[in-house]
Order: structure tokens, then C-alpha cells, then sequence
């Protein structure tokens, strides 16, 4: 059977792959969450319609990187996916059910007529909220560990429910809100992204105080991680990460008093970039925390590597026609009906 | 009765619950695809507006269905991981890769260019659009494509090996993705899709010819679909004879299921109708030919054909279901060939279009094949029983360290939820074919986002001023 192993670091670059699909999933389908959380808060029907719009030929395509990430995780290391699914059975079933949700929302609104319009309207909001707030509690629950036995979950159903999971499922809501508000900032003018501008400040101090709470609560909760960050060399060079994330802060927020358009979602990307990187450096080298590393759980090497050859030819590919998309979609989106 | 909810049935209700909801979707967006590409490269070569009327009409219908399929679709791939993840752990090394290039091959593609073709009316040129109409059908079929090597693989694995430790490690991949019934349950599910399609839409047909509404649009779409009863309809009886002596060689079980035959004989007969009898061991009521049965499966009237008294009991699948869901899909099939023939004779007398009773068949139809397509998955799901990867590991042990209740209440909020989202789906379908196609309306998507569209050229710029 043919192999990379020789001369490839498989189980490595699935991580890292594995890593970047995953988030590029919560860039991209954060952006459309967070604008379903704002969904109705805007002033007006005609912003709704225009906050829809300016999404609606991108959704799918965004979603299909949480596919990617799922199905990854299925062929590059079976064994986390078949533990952390069991774990989080119930968020993950409820992260679900709000994606059918928001899912549909896109095309029925646009069918519905009169009074049924609002159920898609809400539907779209709550399901994106609840959508955002599982993935946020799955991240706390994943963080402080999962229980488990020989090549099993051996925790309880309601493991993952706590009041830190809890306090991450609110700080990813404001974070996926932050996201959508700044790509509206981008994407429409007038009312809208006068509105748009004002969630975006108010959000962006909740964003501050929470990614302050998991960055302290990480290091407490757990001496390894402590010892990582706070040992001497590695302060050092790890200290950028805080610093540049203080001053992407300070920075988003003179930019959207100045009336910038565009760089304020990029630098919120930049945020996100920084507190996944900085997570990512207190739980390496583990794929379930404390228990079992990416090395332990790669799938055999013969199975990374002939999904590896379609990976280095699909992705690129794949990258480029999503930017086409965007660059074909560019602009600011109308309120107009797409019907 | 907490205590009784035994998790195995439960993850079992469930994925058959959620997987037929799911199958339905693509059962029509595959043909659909093919056949609004074959629409809209009518009408490049024509000119003829008709065409590109019908297209309108039928890509929204597309775009309700494909958004239903989509949701469905994310729900069945953590489906694995959630119910049954001491299969996924174990045979990860060999679908795992299957089923991620299906998402790098097939979804982006669609997710991606579906966005163009609905949205791109008047930001690219016509030819471009064709060719995002193309895009999205290719990528429905190398998704078939993807998903069925993997399905395939569980019914007659082949190219892996059993560790001590348990696991199955791929020894050769192109025995895992082209195993032996690969090739015969691609074609026949994909035709199936054409199949579904093509009845759905020549009952809508029938129904504005009957009703004599949209008159010009009718024909198009009902001539099309005659074309497709009586070409496919027949392949299709072919090929699922072919797919079947196939299934006999790999799995004589699922045959003899199929065929209610208990007792191994020589010169065994074809029972039309029956009552199985799991406990029994006999298939009680049969009305029976004589013979037939060996005939079509040994090509030999005194051919032998195994029975399942062959197998030990607890090896047998659930006898009752299968017998039944096949004969529910043969039946339609060769109703299917029947409105060909029908539709050919009509033809010729020159009464294709205005004949009232042939209508009301044409209407009544409309949903066989998604019924036809569901039947077959119960034989072929419920017929590889009680394995989940056939002869190699059984369902049994597959599931996940889950507690019933857990998935007892899962269970009832997909049961809520499909119901609500998919019914309400329904109808926007329903009052979608209730308007008709539109010579009025301005293309779909033809608003939405402002600013300049980079190629104007080649399309009118009607509904494209700013508010
Ligand atoms: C014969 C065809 C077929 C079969 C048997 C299945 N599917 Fe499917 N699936 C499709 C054909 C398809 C499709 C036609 O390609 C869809 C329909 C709408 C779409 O976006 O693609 C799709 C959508 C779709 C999506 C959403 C893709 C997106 O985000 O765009 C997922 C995740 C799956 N499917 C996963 C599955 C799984 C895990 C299955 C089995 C257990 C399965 N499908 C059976
Ligand atoms: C898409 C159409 C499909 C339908 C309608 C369908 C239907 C079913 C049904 C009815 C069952 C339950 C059988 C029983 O419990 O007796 C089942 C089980 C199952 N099927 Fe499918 N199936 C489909 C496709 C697939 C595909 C494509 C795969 C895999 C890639 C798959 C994998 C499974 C698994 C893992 C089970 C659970 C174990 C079992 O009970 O066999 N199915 N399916
Ligand atoms: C007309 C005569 C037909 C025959 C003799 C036939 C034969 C078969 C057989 C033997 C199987 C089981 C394969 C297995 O062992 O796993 C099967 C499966 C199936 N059939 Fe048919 N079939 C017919 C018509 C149809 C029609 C009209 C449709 C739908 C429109 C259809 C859709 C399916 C599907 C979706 C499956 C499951 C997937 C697969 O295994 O291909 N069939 N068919």
C-alpha cells in the first residue's frame, strides 16, 4: 500500500489541516452566525432583507468547511471523531438542529408571505444563536477535557454542561456577532451599516472581556498550560500574541469611529486568528485534551496519505473558485428581494 | 421503561430516519441538475425563451430542495460519529478517506457554484452560467459517486484486512472503492434519480396540460419526461436484474430474503405475494410461478436457488421487509415502463399531449419514485442485516457509548423538526408549482447585490436599478 510516511510527517500535517479547515469554518460560517444573531435587532425589514443578501450566495459554501472538518477529522483521525462525538452527543445534535434552522431560513423567507415571514425570520435568528452557543459550549467542554477509556467516551451525557461552558457559549456568540457586524460594516451603506457600526463597538468590548476571562481561566485551571505560558524563555516569545491581539482591539475600534469599511472585519479576523492560535498553543500537542494526542489517534498511515494527494490538488482549487465567488459577489448587497 | 430503551433499535430508528429524509433530496436534485443543464443549453442553442422560462421555474424548485438537502446532508455526516462511533473508530482508515473526498470533490463544487447559479443571472455571461449549471450536476454525481463506493463497501467489502487490535486497515484502495457492487448500484441509483425526476416533473406537466395553463411550458416539460419514461424506465429493469444477480453472488442472503424463499430448491418458483414469517421459517398466502424464480436468477428453469433456512436464524435480516419493500419497487418500475409504452402508443396517434385519462396516470405518478428509490434502500439496507459491514462486523456492535434516552429524545426532535421544516417545504414547492413559470419575471437573483456586474454585455439590465 502506497505511503508518505518516509518521508512525510502525516499525523502533523493532518493537524494542521484539520486546524486551518476547522478555522476557516468559524471565520466564514462566523460571520453568517453572527449576522443571524443581529438579525432582529436591525432597524428595519428592508436592513433584514439586506443583511440576507448580502450572505445568501456564500452560506452553503461556507458551512461545507464545518463538513470538511467533520469528515477530516473522520478520515485523518478516527479515533478522536469517534470519542468526541459520543462526548458531546447533545450540543452536537442541537448545533444541528439550528443549522437545519438558519439553513432553510435562506430560501422559505424569501417564499413566505406576510405574517410567515417572521417564523423564518426566527427561525434564522434562533437557530443561528443556538447554533453559536453549542459550538461555544463544545469548545469550553473540549477544553477542560474529556473522559475517556480505552478507545471510548466514558463520561457521563451532560459532562459537557458547566458554567464555564456556559460563560465560552456566550463569549462565541459575541464573538460571531463582532464578525457579523464588521462584515456588514463591509458589505452595505446607509442605515444598515450605520447600525452595523454601532453593534460592532458595543460587541466588540464584550469580545474584549471574555477572550480576557478564557485567556486567564486557561492558564488556572490547568498547571500545564501555566507552566507553558508563564515559564521564562517561553514568555518571551509568546507575549506577542497577547500584545498584538490588545492592539488589534484599540485599532477596530478607532477604525470604526473614523468610518473605515473594510478593515475592521479584516482585523476582526485578525482577533479570531490570535486567540485560535493562542489556544491552539496551550493544547498542543493534544487532539483531546489530556488524554489522547494527535500522534495517538492518526488513522493508519496508508489512509492519510491517498486522502493527502486529493487535499493538495482539491484544496487550492478549491480555495481559488471560493475567491471567485466573493470577487464575483463584491459590493455592497441591496435590500431588493432576490425574487 | 427508560431502562427498555435499548440504544441499538434507537440509533437504528434514527439513522434510518434521517438518512430516508436525506435520500429524498438528492434522489431529485441529481436529476434536476442534469436536466435544468440539458434546459439551459436548449435554450443557448435555440434562443427560445420558452426554455429559459421553464429553467426559471424549475431552478427555484432546485434551490428549495438542494437548501433541504444540504441540512439534511450536514445532520447524516456527524450521524456516524454520534450513533455509531465504535464503527467509526474502526473502519475510520477505510471510509473515512471516501467520504472526505466527497466533501473536497463534490461539495465545495456545488455549495460554491449553486451560489453563481442562482445568483449570477446578471453578473456573468450566459456561457458562464451554463457552465455553473454544469458545474453543480457533475458535482451531484461524483457526490453519488463518493457516497455509494462507501455504502457499497459496507454491503460487499473488499481490499481490507482485520488486525488483532480490531481495526480494519485498507490493504488496496482501488478494491475498496471499486468493490464488486460498486459499479451496479451507482448506475441504478443514478438512473433511479433521472427516473424520480423525470415523473415529477411530466406530472406537473400533466397537470398544467390538464388544467390548460402554461400550455407552451407543459409540453416541454412533459415531452421531456416522456422521453425519459421510455428510454430509462426499461434500462432500468435491466440494470436492476443486473445489480441483482450481482447482489446473489456476494450476498445469497439478501436474495433469498428478496424472493421469500425458505427451503434451498431446484426449479424454485417467483412468489409474486406472501406473508414471510420470520419465526415460522415460511412464506405463509404465496401466490406463486412456478419455476420463475430460477429462471431469472440461475438463467436455468431447474437452476438451484438457496433458501434461508441455509443460514442460521441469527443471521438471517428481517425476511418480511425486504420481500415487501421490493416488490413495492419492482411494482413501480414496471409501471414506469408501463406509461413508456403507453406514452409511445399515445404518440403515434398524435393524442400524446391531449389524452385526459393518460394525464390523470401521469399525475398519479408523481411521487412513485421517490418511493420506488426509498424501497430500494430498504432492501439493500435492511437486507445486508444483521451486519453493518457485511460479513465482517455487525450492527450490534457498531453502536455508541450513548444512553437511549439521549438518543430517544434526538430522535423526537428530528421527528419534530423534519416535520416542520420539510412540510413547510413542501408547500413552498407546492405554491411554487401552483404559479407556474413567469414570461414576465425578471431572472432569479437578479437583484440582491448592487454595484456594477463586472459583464454586462450579453444580458439586459432590466430590475438591476438601485433603491
Ligand atoms: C445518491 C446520492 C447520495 C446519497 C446516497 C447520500 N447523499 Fe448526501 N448529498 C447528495 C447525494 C447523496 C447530493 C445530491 O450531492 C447533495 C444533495 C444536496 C447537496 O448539496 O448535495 C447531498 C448533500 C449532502 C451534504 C451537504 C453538503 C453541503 O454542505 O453542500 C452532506 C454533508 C451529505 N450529503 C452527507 C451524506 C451522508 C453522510 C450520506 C450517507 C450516510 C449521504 N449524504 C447520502
Ligand atoms: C441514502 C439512502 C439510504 C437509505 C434510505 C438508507 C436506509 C437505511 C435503513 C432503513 C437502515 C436501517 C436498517 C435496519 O435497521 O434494519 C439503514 C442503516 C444504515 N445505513 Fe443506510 N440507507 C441509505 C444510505 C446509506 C449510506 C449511503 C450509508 C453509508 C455511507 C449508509 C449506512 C448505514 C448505516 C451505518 C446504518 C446503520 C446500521 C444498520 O442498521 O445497518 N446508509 N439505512
Ligand atoms: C424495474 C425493475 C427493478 C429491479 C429488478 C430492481 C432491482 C433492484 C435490486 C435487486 C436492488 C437491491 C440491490 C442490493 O442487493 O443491494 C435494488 C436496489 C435499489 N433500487 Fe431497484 N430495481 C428496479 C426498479 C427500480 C426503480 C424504478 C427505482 C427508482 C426509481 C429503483 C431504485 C432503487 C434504489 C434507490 C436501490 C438502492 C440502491 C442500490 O442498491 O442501487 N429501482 N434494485
Amino acid at each position: 500500500m502506497f505511503s508518505f510516511e518516509g518521508f512525510l510527517d502525516l499525523p502533523l500535517i493532518w493537524y494542521g489541516l484539520i486546524g486551518t479547515a476547522l478555522f476557516l469554518y468559524v471565520l466564514l460560517d462566523g460571520f453568517d452566525l453572527g449576522l443571524g444573531i443581529l438579525f432582529p435587532f436591525a432597524p428595519s425589514d428592508k436592513c433584514r432583507d439586506r443583511m440576507m443578501n448580502s450572505i445568501a450566495p456564500f452560506w452553503d459554501g461556507n458551512e461545507t468547511w464545518l463538513v470538511l472538518s467533520g469528515g477530516g477529522l473522520f478520515a485523518a483521525f478516527p479515533l478522536a471523531y469517534a470519542i468526541l462525538m459520543p462526548a458531546f452527543y447533545i450540543p452536537v445534535i442541537l448545533m444541528l438542529l439550528g443549522l437545519i434552522f438558519r439553513g432553510v431560513a435562506f430560501e422559505f423567507r424569501f417564499k413566505a408571505t406576510g405574517r410567515s415571514r417572521r417564523i423564518w425570520d426566527y427561525a434564522f435568528h434562533f437557530g443561528s444563536l443556538a447554533a453559536s452557543f453549542m459550538q461555544g459550549m463544545i469548545l469550553g467542554a473540549f477544553v477542560r477535557g474529556v473522559e475517556v477509556e480505552g478507545r471510548s467516551f466514558a463520561g457521563g451525557a451532560f459532562d459537557w454542561l458547566n458554567a464555564y461552558s456556559v460563560m465560552t457559549g456566550v463569549a462565541v456568540v459575541f464573538g460571531y456577532a463582532l464578525l457579523g457586524a464588521t462584515w456588514l460594516v463591509m458589505k452595505t451603506d446607509g442605515i444598515t451599516q450605520d447600525w452595523a457600526r454601532k453593534c460592532a463597538s458595543y460587541v466588540l468590548g464584550y469580545v474584549g472581556l471574555f477572550l480576557g476571562i478564557v485567556s486567564i481561566s486557561m492558564p488556572v485551571m490547568n498547571a500545564d498550560v501555566r507552566a507553558l505560558w508563564f515559564s521564562l524563555p517561553n514568555l518571551f516569545y509568546l507575549l506577542p500574541v497577547p500584545l498584538l491581539t490588545a492592539s488589534l482591539f484599540v485599532m477596530i475600534w478607532r477604525d470604526l469611529h473614523r468610518g473605515r469599511e473594510v478593515r475592521p472585519f479584516l482585523m476582526s479576523i485578525g482577533v479570531f486568528l490570535m486567540g485560535y492560535i493562542g489556544l491552539g498553543i496551550s493544547l498542543w500537542p493534544w487532539l483531546i485534551p489530556f488524554e489522547i494526542t494527535f500522534r495517538h489517534a492518526a488513522a493508519t498511515p496508508t489512509s492519510q496519505s491517498l486522502l493527502l494527494v486529493g487535499t493538495a490538488i482539491m484544496l487550492p482549487l478549491v480555495l481559488t473558485y471560493t475567491a471567485f465567488c466573493y470577487y464575483l459577489f463584491r459590493g455592497k448587497a441591496s435590500h431588493e428581494s432576490a425574487y | 421503561m427508560i431502562e427498555s430503551l435499548d440504544p441499538v433499535l434507537l440509533a437504528r430508528i434514527q439513522f434510518a430516519f434521517t438518512i430516508s429524509f436525506h435520500i429524498v433530496f438528492p434522489a431529485f436534485t441529481i436529476g434536476l441538475a442534469s436536466w435544468l443543464a440539458v434546459l439551459e443549453w436548449r435554450w443557448l442553442a435555440t434562443g427560445n425563451p420558452v426554455y429559459a422560462e421553464v429553467y426559471r421555474m424549475w431552478v427555484k424548485i432546485f434551490a428549495v430542495t438542494f437548501g433541504m438537502g444540504v441540512v439534511s446532508g450536514v445532520v447524516m455526516s456527524f450521524q456516524f460519529g454520534t450513533n455509531w462511533s465504535v464503527f467509526s473508530d474502526k473502519v475510520g482508515n477505510v471510509l473515512g478517506p471516501l467520504l472526505g473526498y466527497e466533501v473536497l470533490t463534490a461539495f465545495f463544487l456545488e455549495a460554491s457554484f449553486l451560489g453563481v447559479m442562482l445568483f449570477g443571472w446578471n453578473r456573468v455571461s450566459p456561457r458562464m452560467h451554463f457552465t455553473a449549471t454544469l458545474i453543480v450536476a457533475g458535482g451531484t454525481l461524483v457526490s453519488a459517486f463518493w457516497i455509494l463506493s462507501a455504502d457499497s463497501w459496507m454491503q460487499t467489502p473488499t481490499g481490507f484486512r482485520v488486525a488483532e487490535d480490531g481495526l480494519f486497515y485498507p490493504t488496496n484502495w482501488l478494491e475498496v472503492i471499486f468493490n464488486p457492487s460498486f459499479a451496479y448500484r451507482f448506475v441504478h441509483m443514478v438512473t433511479a434519480a433521472y427516473l424520480t425526476t423525470a415523473f415529477v416533473v411530466g406530472g406537473i406537466g400533466a397537470f398544467y396540460l390538464w388544467r390548460g395553463l402554461h400550455v407552451k411550458h407543459a409540453r416541454v416539460m412533459f415531452g421531456m419526461a416522456m422521453i425519459m419514461a421510455v428510454s430509462v424506465a426499461p434500462l432500468q429493469l435491466l440494470l436492476g436484474d443486473r445489480h441483482g444477480l450481482n447482489t446473489l453472488e456476494h450476498q445469497p442472503a439478501k436474495v433469498s430474503a428478496m424472493e421469500g424463499l425458505w427451503e434451498t430448491q431446484e426449479g424454485a418458483p417467483l412468489l409474486l405475494f406472501g406473508w414471510p414469517d420470520q419465526e415460522g421459517e415460511t412464506t405463509r398466502y404465496a401466490l406463486e410461478i412456478p419455476k420463475l424464480s430460477s429462471l431469472i436468477l440461475t438463467h436455468d428453469l431447474d437452476g438451484e436457488v438457496k433458501g434461508l433456512k441455509e443460514w442460521p436464524g441469527d443471521e438471517r435480516p428481517p425476511v418480511a421487509w425486504v420481500f415487501w419493500s421490493f416488490r413495492v419497487m419492482v411494482g413501480i418500475g414496471m409501471l414506469m415502463i408501463l406509461t413508456g409504452l403507453a406514452a409511445i402508443g399515445l404518440f403515434l396517434r398524435k393524442r400524446l399531449f391531449d389524452t385526459r385519462w393518460f394525464q390523470y396516470l401521469c399525475m398519479a405518478m408523481t411521487p412513485t419514485g421517490f418511493v420506488a428509490v426509498l424501497a430500494g434502500w430498504f432492501v439493500t439496507e435492511i437486507g445486508r442485516q444483521p451486519y453493518i459491514v457485511y460479513g465482517a462486523m455487525r450492527t450490534e456492535e457498531a453502536v455508541s457509548p450513548v444512553m437511549g434516552t439521549s438518543i430517544a429524545l434526538s430522535l423526537a426532535a428530528f421527528i419534530l423538526t423534519y416535520g416542520f421544516v420539510f412540510g413547510a417545504g413542501s408547500y413552498y414547492i407546492l405554491r411554487l408549482i401552483g404559479k407556474g413559470p413567469d414570461a414576465e419575471e425578471a431572472p432569479y437573483g437578479a437583484h440582491g447585490v448592487k454595484d456594477p456586474p463586472l459583464v454586462t454585455r450579453l444580458v439586459s439590465k432590466e430590475g438591476d436599478q438601485d433603491v
